[in-house]
Order: C-alpha cells, then sequence, then structure tokens
C-alpha cells in the first residue's frame, strides 16, 4: 500500500518542476504552456490521492473539470500563440515586452 | 383725499421702458434701426405721459402704497416688492421719464450712424427703467436695485464705445468708485434690517422716533455712536458714491468719455441725483441724526465749492459742465442737510432741465465741429448754430442763477435756507461756499458760453467747412428742455408752492418730513418777515451771479488778453486746479500704487515663485515624476517576471494565513 504522503510528494515535486519552469524559461513560449499542464496535473494528482484516502468521490469529479479547463486552456492558448507567430515571427519569451511601461 | 392710484398705470410706467428695452436688446439684430427707435421712444414717452397723469392724480390728493409679490424669503427676512407714490416719487417720476424722453429723440440725430445704435437704445430704456424702480420702490431693497441697476447701465454706457481705450478705463472707474459707496450703502441697509427688522419705508418710519428714544448706540472703529447716526452715515456714503461727492466725485468727470445724451441722462439729470432723492426719502431718519445732517452737509459744502474751482478753468466743454454737475449736487445736499429736503428736490428737478438742456446743446456744438471737444478751438459759432446758441444761453442763464430762470428759484432757497439754518460752523461753511459757488458757477458757465459761441474765431480750418446747425431731432429736444428750463423754477415756486412751510399747502405735504426745531423754511419766513437788513441775504445770490458773468464777459467776450495774464501770474494756482486739486494722483499713489505693488507682489512671488514653481513644479509635480520614473523600471515586460511576482505573491499570502493559523 502506497502511502499518502507518497502522492503527495511526487505532486510537489511536479508542482515546483513547473513552477521554477515557468521563470527559469526565457526560450519558448510552448514551455510555458507546458508548465502550466504541470502543475494542473499536480493539482489533478492530489485530488486523486485525497479522494481515494478520504473515500470522497468529489475530488475525482473535480479532476474532470480541471482537465477540461486544461484542455480548453491549451487550445486558446495555442491559438494565440500561432496568431502571435505570424505577427512577430518569433515565440521568444524575450520578445514579448510590450507590455512595458 | 387719499384716493388709491391705480396699480395696472403704476405697473405699466417701469414696464414699458423696461419692456422696450428687452424686445430692442434681445431682437435689435433683426430690427431695423428705424423701428428700434421707435419702439424705445414710444416705451419712455408712454412712461412720461403715464408720469405726468399719475402726477395730476397725486396733486389732487391721490397716493399709493402696496407690495405685487415677495421677491425674497428667509426666515424672519422678507423683502416684498412694492410701490410707494407721493409727491416725493412723482416728480421724480416725471424728471425722469420727460428728461429720457427728450434724451431719446436726440439721440436719432446724436448717435445716427453708430454701429451700436439698437444697443445704445436697449441700454438707454433699460436706463430708464432701473431709475423708475429706484424712485417708485418702498423698500430699501427695490432701492438697492435700482440703485445698482442704474450704476450697471451708467457702466455700460460709459464704456459704450468700446473700442476705446479712455471709456474703458473710465467706465470701470465710474464702476469702482462706485463700489466703494456702495458698501457703505449696503452696510446701511443691512443695519436698518439688523434693527428695525423690515426693509420697508414705511414699517421702518414708523419706528425710527421711537427707535431713536430707545438709544440704541453701538462702537464702530472705537467710535461710540448713536445707531441711527450710523445707519444715516452708512446710507450716506453711499449717496456720496453715486452722487459724486468729495472724496468720491472723481469718477464722474471721467465719465464724459461715454457719448453726450449719456452724459445729460445718467450723469447730469437723473442717475448722479439719486443720493439727494434717497436722503430725501430718509428724511424720516435723517432727521433724527444731527450728526448725519452735518456731514451730509458739510461734503456738500466742499463739493460746491472744491468742484466750482476746478470747473472755472477746465478746456474741455463736457468736463465743465460735469464739474458743474458736481459742484450742483454739492448745492442739493446743502440743502437736504440743513433740512430743507423739499428745496433740494426743487433744485434737482430744475437742475435735471437745464442742466440736461446744457449737455444736449454742448453734444450739437460737439457734433458740429467733429466731435471736437475742446473749448480752444471753438469760437464764433453762434453764426453757425443760431438754435444752440439761444437754447445754451437759456440753461447758461437758468445755472448761473438769473431770474426767471429756474435755477435761480431754486439756488436761491438753497442759499438762504443754510443762512438762516444756525448748526453753528457746520451751516456757516455751507453758507460761504454756496454763496461764492455762485459767484464761480456763473463765470465758469459764461466762460465756456463766450469761448465756444463768441470771442475769436478759432475753428481749425478743415472743420470750418463742416460746421453747420444740427438736425431737427437735436434741436426740437433742446427747445422742449429751455421751456423746462425756463419755467421749471418759477412754476415750482409759485405753482407748487414748494418754499411754502406748512405742508398743508406745500407741493410736498406728508412726503418728506422735517422737524419743526430744524425746519429752515419757516425761520426763513421768521427773518423775511422781521424789519430791514435782510437784503444781502435775499439779493446777495443774484448780485454774485451778475458779477460773476460779468467777469467773465470781461475776460472773455471783451479783453481776451486778460485769461492767458492772469494764468502766468498765478500760475501754481492755475496748474492746481487744471490738475484737479491732484485727486487723481492722490488716489493713485495712495490706494492704485499700493493696491497694485500688494498685487504684483502676490502674484510675482506667491503664485508663480511659491505655488506654481516651489509648490506644484518642485514639490508635487516633481515628486510625482521621480516616484513614477523609479516605479515603472518594476514594468518590465517580461511574462516571466509578472509570473514570477505572481508566485511570490501567492507564497506570501499563503505563509502569512498558514502562520496566522
Amino acid at each position: 500500500m502506497v502511502p499518502l504522503s507518497s502522492y503527495l510528494a511526487v505532486a510537489a515535486c511536479l508542482f515546483s518542476i513547473g513552477v521554477v519552469g515557468l521563470f527559469l524559461n526565457r526560450k519558448n513560449v510552448i514551455v510555458i504552456l507546458m508548465c502550466i499542464e504541470l502543475i494542473l496535473l499536480a493539482v489533478n494528482i492530489n485530488f486523486a490521492a485525497f479522494s481515494h484516502f478520504l473515500q470522497d468521490i468529489g475530488g475525482q469529479v473535480f479532476i474532470f473539470f480541471v482537465l477540461t479547463v486544461a484542455a480548453s486552456e491549451v487550445a486558446v492558448g495555442l491559438a494565440i500563440l500561432v496568431a502571435f507567430y505570424r505577427n512577430r515571427r518569433s515565440i521568444n519569451v524575450e520578445d514579448i515586452n510590450t507590455l512595458q511601461g | 383725499m387719499d384716493t388709491m392710484l391705480s396699480t395696472t398705470e403704476l405697473l405699466a410706467i417701469p414696464a414699458l421702458p423696461l419692456a422696450a428695452a428687452l424686445i430692442v436688446g434681445l431682437f435689435g439684430w433683426a430690427l431695423k434701426e428705424k423701428v428700434s427707435h421707435i419702439i424705445c421712444i414710444a416705451g419712455v414717452v408712454g412712461a412720461a405721459l403715464l408720469s405726468v397723469h399719475v402726477f395730476m392724480q397725486v396733486l389732487d390728493g391721490a397716493s399709493f402704497y402696496g407690495n405685487f409679490w415677495t421677491w425674497m424669503l428667509s426666515g424672519r427676512f422678507v423683502v416684498p416688492v412694492g410701490m410707494m407714490i407721493d409727491q416725493l416719487t412723482v416728480i421724480m417720476m416725471m424728471t425722469v421719464t420727460i428728461v429720457s424722453a427728450c434724451v431719446h429723440i436726440y439721440t436719432i440725430g446724436y448717435m445716427h450712424g453708430d454701429p451700436g445704435y439698437t444697443r445704445f437704445f436697449s441700454y438707454i430704456s433699460a436706463f430708464t427703467f432701473s431709475m423708475l424702480v429706484l424712485v417708485m420702490g418702498n423698500s430699501f431693497f427695490t432701492l438697492f436695485f435700482g440703485w445698482e441697476a442704474v450704476g450697471l447701465f451708467s457702466y455700460l454706457l460709459i464704456g459704450f464705445w468700446f473700442k476705446r481705450e479712455n471709456a474703458n478705463v473710465a467706465a470701470m472707474k465710474a464702476f469702482i468708485v462706485n463700489r466703494v459707496g456702495d458698501f457703505g450703502f449696503a452696510i446701511g441697509i443691512l443695519a436698518v434690517w439688523y434693527y428695525f427688522g423690515t426693509v420697508e419705508y414705511k414699517e421702518v418710519f414708523a419706528a425710527v422716533p421711537q427707535f431713536v428714544s430707545q438709544g440704541d448706540s453701538l462702537h464702530f472703529l472705537s467710535w461710540q455712536m448713536d445707531a441711527i447716526t450710523f445707519i444715516c452715515i452708512a446710507l450716506f456714503i453711499g449717496a456720496m458714491g453715486k452722487s459724486a461727492q468729495v472724496p468720491l466725485h472723481v469718477w464722474l468727470p471721467d465719465s464724459m468719455e461715454g457719448p453726450t445724451p449719456i452724459s445729460a441722462l445718467i450723469h447730469a439729470a437723473t442717475m448722479v441725483t439719486a443720493g439727494v432723492f434717497m436722503v430725501a426719502r430718509l428724511s424720516p431718519m435723517f432727521e433724527f441724526s444731527e450728526t448725519a445732517l452735518a456731514m451730509v452737509t458739510v461734503v456738500g459744502a466742499i463739493t460746491a465749492w472744491l468742484c466750482a474751482t476746478i470747473g472755472l478753468v477746465q478746456n474741455d466743454i463736457k468736463r465743465v459742465i460735469a464739474y458743474s454737475t458736481c459742484s450742483q449736487l454739492g448745492y442739493m445736499f446743502v440743502a437736504c442737510g440743513v433740512s430743507a429736503y423739499s428745496v433740494g428736490i426743487f433744485h434737482l428737478m430744475t437742475h435735471a432741465y437745464f442742466k440736461a438742456l446744457l449737455f444736449l446743446a454742448a453734444g450739437s456744438v460737439i457734433h458740429a465741429v467733429m466731435a471736437d471737444q475742446d473749448i480752444r478751438r471753438m469760437g464764433q459759432l453762434r453764426k453757425y448754430m443760431p438754435a444752440t446758441y439761444i437754447t445754451m444761453l437759456i440753461g447758461a442763464l437758468a445755472l448761473s442763477g438769473i431770474p426767471p430762470f429756474a435755477g435761480f428759484w431754486s439756488k436761491d432757497l438753497i442759499i438762504e435756507a443754510a443762512a438762516v439754518r444756525g448748526m453753528g460752523w457746520v451751516s456757516e461753511l455751507a453758507y460761504w461756499s454756496v454763496l461764492t459757488g455762485v459767484f464761480m458757477t456763473a463765470f465758469y458757465t459764461f466762460r465756456m458760453f463766450f469761448l465756444t459761441f463768441h470771442n475769436s474765431d478759432r475753428v481749425p480750418e478743415e472743420t470750418r467747412a463742416h460746421l453747420h446747425e444740427s438736425p431737427k431731432v437735436i434741436t426740437v429736444p433742446l427747445m422742449i428742455l429751455a421751456i423746462g428750463a425756463a419755467v421749471a423754477g418759477w412754476w415750482g415756486a409759485n405753482i407748487l408752492n414748494i418754499p411754502g412751510v406748512e405742508t398743508a399747502n406745500n407741493f410736498f405735504g406728508n412726503s418728506i418730513f422735517v422737524m419743526e426745531a430744524h425746519n429752515p423754511l419757516l425761520r426763513l419766513e421768521e427773518v423775511e418777515h422781521s424789519a430791514g437788513g435782510h437784503f444781502w441775504l435775499e439779493y446777495g445770490a443774484l448780485v454774485l451771479a451778475l458779477a460773476g458773468m460779468a467777469t467773465a464777459w470781461f475776460m472773455y467776450f471783451r479783453e481776451t488778453v486778460y485769461p492767458a495774464r492772469l494764468a502766468a501770474t498765478f500760475s501754481g494756482v492755475h496748474r492746481f486746479l487744471l490738475n484737479k486739486w491732484w485727486f487723481d494722483e492722490m488716489n493713485w499713489k495712495i490706494f492704485i500704487m499700493p493696491a497694485r505693488n500688494f498685487g504684483t507682489f502676490l502674484w510675482k512671488k506667491g503664485d508663480l515663485a511659491m505655488i506654481d514653481r516651489g509648490l506644484i513644479h518642485g514639490g508635487i509635480i516633481g515628486g510625482v515624476i521621480a516616484g513614477m520614473n523609479r516605479m515603472r523600471a518594476a514594468q518590465t515586460g517580461m511574462v516571466y517576471h509578472y509570473a514570477f511576482a505572481m508566485v511570490i505573491g501567492v507564497f506570501v499570502l499563503l505563509t502569512y494565513l498558514v502562520l496566522k493559523g
């Protein structure tokens, strides 16, 4: 029987990799999207683990919501990315700085 | 005996000129010149006819007192709009509307072709309305409304030719000097309300005797004075501004920058006499304050004498008459001050006719010599303009006080009243001022007259071709006013019996209140009935007037070398008078320059240096810009920086929540 703490440890690792990847990455916007996916997956693992150990089916239902949102987010994100690439001929993160005041 | 006048008729008198002014003022751009002057003249002539009708009814004993509607209401403070029509009011109404009608007609000729023709008509009709409100009102607030409204139209009309800098400056000067007086006036009205709790004449007048016997007094700038004295003096300061009394007389001569019909109507016949009217109207208050009466007398006497001396040497035809107006207003105040209010109003009426006549005649001359007002460049004009010559001669004789013309009757009474009043040095000063003033009046009037119409011909060549008699619209009003100037005095003295001492047979009846102990007319009668020794009292003024005329005739008709020689001998005095006793320079040094310097100081140091450069640019704007520059460095535009900040934020918040438990 794998204890709950192991699941949580894996999830925490995944989450940390995702967060660090989010702001250490200087090159590619797609990596940012992938990192967000990782964070969401870490959350999902938590949901599943707690659902199982607490005998509450609600957590697993929530996973489907999260997966749905993640899927649509990726779809939108990639669409934006394509449009952006057409405009700027680049998806380099360093080049995306028009928000600067 | 006490029949009421028709309300509709009374309301129509001010309403007609107002309606005319509004129509022409608002729609003048769409009306032909002819239509607009017909509307205004119809309004004013209508008001004049109604005034004469009301005058007749009042002569038969009718009167009116009543409120029409409420203007303001705030707690105990009630301001009604109403009218008080009695003998004093009707004589003013008649004078105002008749002179105004003459001036309206005259204006057709004088302002012909001026780009502001319709505007001018609208203004003078609106002025007539304001003046009628001033005299017909039944409370201090209607008086104040009229008072300020005539001031406004005076300002607009002095600055009528708004492209001339002098006209604008003179208009501002008139307005500002009047503000000084009106400050006192407003304080007086507020004091009336404070002490009496009402602003209606009838209620205030009824309460005065009881109020005086209470003996309320107040401290004002460390002076202890009776409340009634304080009120009267404050109100009289307003009259000094409006009626151009020393030292607030400086605006009146400058107001001659306005068109001549205005000088005749506003700055001679009507508006400037509002102060005299006010003092007479408020006789039930002034009678109870010896101090205020003494002040009225002294200020009037000083003005009468001082302005006459300035008039002796002026070279501008309109300024000579303007100083004469100041001086004659001084006479009227002397009359009021010595409690001969009826005589003051009598002189006001006769003065309105002959002074309006003199101004309009001067305007006719100015019109002929192509807007030149300097009498040194006139002379021998009688050959060119006989109608103006004769009418002006009548006006000059009336002003000098030669019988049987109007001025003689009223001015003579003022001098006699001042002589017998017995107020110690006050009435002595008044008597000698007005008596010597008579000589100067006759002298400067005929100096101007001879220099204009006789003497040598000094008209410049280029003007000579233009010399001509003025058209009928100008000469006919002159003739109407000349009739007034010729007979108004005799009519007032003999038909209306203004000098009469008993209220029953005197025209003014109960509209003017005079204490028996004060009444100089009573004493005058006693003196005249006593035997002998009053030749000088009765004929002194006439002798001096004739002497003044003779001197003027000698110097400016016969031996024309004398004036220059005299001016050279007494060059100091001459310069002193020519510069009007340095009043303008004094005001400039004492009031205007310090105020301007203070203003410049606040502008340069306070506003520009301290607020603009110090606070705004240095402090606030500088701080904001520096802070913003620092803060915008945080906005890198890099998405991962924002993400990082977000994660840090979440981390901090979570830590806080967890630690807080």
